[in-house]
């Protein structure tokens, strides 16, 4: 019981550390220093994570349509103000609801996409551990190996054996 | 071997089944269509430019337009002045209510597109996209016309040809 504790404590901790840094707190953003004109690298540092619900699935940052474009210049106005990545996130979201930013919030639902991969992952391991584990037992015991030849005298061996040299 | 216990499995298979109920929930939401005529309309509210809001006991016992647009949108233009003539004739009456509900878009935009066709009626926002999700809108500009009883009485897609089309339906609607 100790041993299985410790081993999913491990698991736990591999877990976390192969995770996707989406499923961590919010990495600190460097803010921008508020400036006239922002550049579009910097415009587009944050428009890369960002999605436009009227083209599915392709980043802010590249999407070619009219609208994608007046977001880009919202960002810039925003930035523009001294606004940081993550005030510029959260406008976003309000305007235009969860769906455009790339991570979702973590708040009801959402939290769904962060644990249930870590705990499928969990669970696959523990059952992995405990399928090759039996398996180990089993070799060590002796259980599951072919069954011992019969004792000599056997009746079924004695016909067996004279039927395979009537045969030959 | 030891056999794993019972209530681990029966977990596992409800963890499980409740996700792909998740999944098949949001699936059919995802598939359905429009809001189908002669259903009671999704009930919202709606923050204004101007930072009126129109809710419930604005919309009751009146025809209510949703009218749903952005100004990225260049077919929304073509109707655009059509459905200002329209709320012009109705306003007097006062018994109909037209709304614009500017789908994703940006403000600065949206304000000087509706300075550009000299639009009045109430216009605002779609914030969090919630009202077109509510409505379960396809694309702009879609139009959506509620009876005095709450009712959605018809669903147009796409721009309006003519003023008259509008006067038809509403005209229809207040007989």
């Amino acid at each position: 019981m100790k041993r299985t504790f410790w081993l999913f404590g491990l698991l736990l901790a591999l877990a976390l550390a192969v995770m996707p840094k989406a499923a961590f707190a919010q990495d600190p953003t460097p803010q921008p220093t508020p400036q006239a004109t922002p550049s579009d690298d910097q415009v587009n540092a944050i428009a890369k994570t960002l999605y436009c619900p009227v083209c599915e699935n392709i980043p802010l940052d590249v999407c070619p349509t009219l609208a994608c474009e007046q977001w880009r210049e919202q960002i810039r106005e925003k930035l523009a103000l001294g606004w940081d990545e993550q005030q510029i996130r959260d406008y976003f979201i309000l305007q235009y609801g969860d769906r455009v930013v790339d991570e979702p919030p973590k708040r009801g639902l959402n939290w769904l996409a962060y644990i249930v991969p870590p705990v499928v992952f969990l669970v696959g391991a523990y059952v992995v551990y405990r399928v090759l584990r039996g398996r180990l037992h089993v070799t060590e015991t002796g259980e599951g190996a072919p069954e011992p030849a019969p004792p000599e005298g056997d009746e079924y061996t004695a016909r067996l054996e004279q039927e395979l040299e009537r045969r030959q | 071997m030891k056999r794993s216990p019972r209530w681990g499995v029966l977990l596992a298979w409800l963890v499980v089944i409740s996700l792909l109920v998740l999944i098949a929930v949001q699936l059919r939401s995802a598939m359905e269509g429009s809001v189908g005529e002669g259903q009671n309309a999704p009930v919202f509210t709606l923050q204004t430019f101007d930072g009126q809001t129109i809710g419930l006991e604005e919309m009751a016992d009146k025809v209510v337009v949703v009218n749903f647009w952005a100004s990225w949108c260049t077919p929304c233009e073509v109707e655009a002045a059509d459905l200002q003539d329209a709320w012009e004739h109705y306003q007097p009456r006062g018994d109909v209510l037209f709304l614009g509900v500017d789908y994703v878009d940006t403000e600065t935009e949206a304000l000087e597109y509706l300075e550009r066709f000299a639009i009045t009626y109430p216009n605002g926002p779609d914030l969090g996209t919630r009202v077109s999700q509510a409505f379960r809108i396809t694309g702009v500009p879609e139009t959506y016309f509620i009876d005095k009883d709450g009712v959605l009485a018809y669903t147009k897609i796409g721009p309006f040809g003519s003023l008259g089309e509008i006067m038809d339906i509403v005209d229809g609607m207040l007989e």
